[in-house]
């Protein structure tokens, strides 16, 4: 086993991986960049190191100095995390060349899956099941029209170098298609430097799920179970679930096999997730594979009762399986809520700054990734996820009664947070039915009021707030007469000191 | 001691008057006329514990730059207190619509650009500048229709929460 890890990454994920080493006895080696200094994963670590300046392409995407650190402090492997240096196949070469042990998989399996077209190539010779279309980039416009002509309107055109939405077009009729293929040919070139684009034909209100995988490097794959990840704004996923609630067993080990034939056929070890798109026949396609560990994995961890980092760790220090696909039970639900720091009240734009107050849950059924801390300047340079709260019970029912509380219990001040939209999906009524595609959150959004805050009703309750809140402030300036309440925002905040003699001065003015 | 609370739950502001006394060690207060024994702690900061006739309320605040805010619940209020018989009071009170307005930046980030030219006039909810932070860029509007008397925001310059952008008359 290795005996000191460093840790390629920053925010909650650097904070999970520190204490799954924690846990296993592994020193940890930290880096950071400028603004990060007083961040939860340096304070957590065994050593820290500085890595340059806040943006990431001077600092946690600088292969050369996280090489430097990982030899300067002697560690044996590096986990990336995901994001940043993740599924950098040029890093995990890197690193084999330094003679360090990149926790993921091999850069030949992740120059196989980053390119969507080689990958769709791939699969098509596994006999994977995947979205009819082309496997290759069109040459022309004419291509184009033929195919879409066999597979049928509507079709997408994606990017081969694609993520996010970059570079997709979603096309109805044949005349649309050749302006179409233009403009995402150089929204390709201009966002990845590749303008390959090939076809595939659009599925109606998708839901996106997607299979976790896990290999060892003596040729045992596995699937842990498939995640329900329809619920995304902007291409970005905002909660997860697992298991899907529209998956049985019987779809779930067709799903599983296919994952499974997806990772062999790429040679793939460590964690993976393999991506499906299923329509509304509840037919599954897939997408395409993420080399790394997921955001949500905890969800899985929560219905398998795995600890994925610790396998990722054992796995890539080249330990066999500790268990077999017949030993892999999923139990309960479990649901997770990535709580962002973004405003509500305007457009869910990013709302970066220091946390004053930070109130977290706890209790039953609650698991919170977090890699924040109250005082922390959350700083503008990057994603803006704070923390991951999970809820889980014996049951879908259970784990949104947990989470709806936990949710109650969370307050953030300073910043904005997401907090309010949980509480708003948990409510509906189509998420409580399970009734999810890759448009749900857009469509609840543009229903109802835009605010996520909730506006006091007139009602008996409604006053019976603004009583208490009226009564709160008048306590609030009573009780520290020297906070800014008393003083309409003048003096200096909590960190001022009372003075006595003012304080008696004024009482005894207003007897 | 006597409060005069200006408490806004999104459907307009209202003003409410309450007296506070201290008997023993309970709180007496008086809302609108009316009496209400109260029992309040504050077991950390930004967190208050009111009792109030068996009934548990925990409230919490936050403070921005400019605002102060109070959470009942899930339901937050914008509140403001004065002491009515401060004369700063009555000033700040004055003259808000009319008269200069400050834009300051809301949240940490960097300067994009700017939308308007010194002296321009401009309708309430303009674009004044776009600030960008965590790779979003955010149009900062103005309160009201006037005149930008001023602009302080420098394109590509970095801006603190708080910090002046500009002003419009």
């Amino acid at each position: 086993m290795f005996r000191k890890i460093l840790i390629a990454n920053r925010g909650e994920i650097a904070v999970r991986i520190l204490r799954a080493c924690r846990e296993m006895g592994i020193a940890t080696v930290a880096v950071y960049s400028d603004v990060d200094r007083a961040a939860l994963h340096v304070r957590k670590s065994d050593e820290a190191y500085a890595i340059g300046p806040a943006p990431a392409s001077e600092s946690y995407l600088r292969i050369d100095k996280i090489l430097e650190i990982a030899k300067r402090s002697g560690a044996e492997a590096i986990h990336p995390g995901y994001g940043f240096l993740s599924e950098n196949a040029k890093f995990a070469e890197a690193c084999a060349d330094a003679g360090v042990k990149f926790i993921g998989p091999t850069p030949h399996s992740m120059n196989l899956m980053g390119s969507k077209t080689s990958a769709r190539e791939q699969m098509a010779k596994a006999g994977v099941p995947f979205v009819p279309g082309t496997s290759r980039g069109l040459s022309s416009a004419e291509e184009g029209e033929e195919v879409a002509e066999s597979i049928g309107y509507p079709v997408m055109l994606k990017a081969a170098a694609g993520g996010g939405g970059k570079g997709m077009r979603l096309v109805h009729t044949r005349k649309e298609l050749r302006s179409a293929l233009e403009s995402a040919r150089s929204e390709a070139q201009r966002s990845f430097g590749d303008s390959e684009v090939y076809i595939e034909k659009a599925i109606a209100n998708p839901r996106h799920i997607e299979m976790q995988v896990l290999a060892d490097e003596h040729g045992n794959t596995v699937w842990l179970g498939e995640r329900e990840c329809s619920i995304q704004r902007r291409h970005q996923k905002v909660m997860e679930e697992a298991p899907s609630p529209i998956v049985d067993p019987d779809m779930r080990q067709r799903m599983g096999e296919v994952a499974v034939k997806v990772a062999e056929a790429a040679s793939y070890t460590n964690a993976g997730t393999i991506e499906f798109l299923v329509d509304q026949q509840r037919n599954f396609y897939f997408l395409e594979m993420n080399t790394r560990l997921q955001v949500e994995h905890p969800v899985t961890e929560l219905t398998t009762g795995l600890d994925l980092v610790h396998l990722q760790i054992r796995i890539a220090a080249g330990e066999k399986l500790p268990f077999r696909q017949t030993d892999v039970g999923i139990r309960g639900h479990a649901i997770e809520c990535r709580i962002y720091a973004e405003d509500p009240d305007n457009n869910y734009f990013p709302s970066p700054g220091r946390i004053s107050v930070l109130l977290q849950p706890s209790g039953p059924g609650i698991r919170q990734d977090s890699g924040v801390y109250e005082g922390w300047i959350v700083p503008m340079d990057y994603d803006p996820l704070l923390a991951k709260l999970i809820g889980y019970g014996s049951d879908r029912q259970q784990a949104i009664m947990h989470l709806e509380r936990a949710l109650d219990e969370y307050f953030v001040a300073g910043i904005k947070t997401n907090i309010s939209l949980f509480q708003r999906i948990l409510r509906d009524a189509d998420f409580q039915a399970g009734k999810l595609d890759t448009g749900y959150l857009d469509r609840l959004l543009r229903n109802g009021n835009q605010s996520g805050t909730e506006i006091a009703p007139p009602s008996t309750e409604g006053r019976e707030s603004e009583m208490i809140a009226a009564v709160a402030a008048a306590m609030f300036a009573a009780l520290e007469p020297a906070s800014p309440v008393g003083e309409n925002g003048e003096s200096a905040g909590p960190a001022s000191i009372p003075s006595n003699w003012k304080q008696k001065g004024r009482s005894e003015a207003l007897r | 001691m006597v409060y005069e609370v200006i408490v806004d739950g999104g459907a307009g502001p209202k003003v409410h008057r309450l007296e506070v006394e201290k008997i023993d060690d309970r709180w007496e207060c008086r809302f609108n006329g009316r009496s209400i024994p109260v029992d309040a702690v504050i077991p950390r900061r930004d967190v208050l514990s009111l009792l109030i006739d068996g009934r548990s309320y925990e409230i919490k605040r936050e403070q921005t730059g400019t605002d102060l805010h109070l959470w009942v619940g899930s339901t937050r209020f914008a509140v403001e207190l004065r002491d009515p018989r401060s004369l700063r009071s009555r000033q700040k009170n004055s003259g808000d619509e009319k008269g200069p307005r400050k834009i300051v930046a809301p949240m940490p980030g960097r300067i994009v650009r700017l939308m308007v030219k010194e002296n321009s006039e401009v309708e309430a909810g303009q674009g004044i500048v776009v600030v960008e932070a965590m790779k979003m860029q955010n149009e900062i509007k103005s309160p009201k229709k006037g005149i930008v008397k001023k602009i302080l925001a420098i394109a590509g310059a970095a801006v603190n929460p708080g910090d002046l952008l500009a002003i419009v008359e």
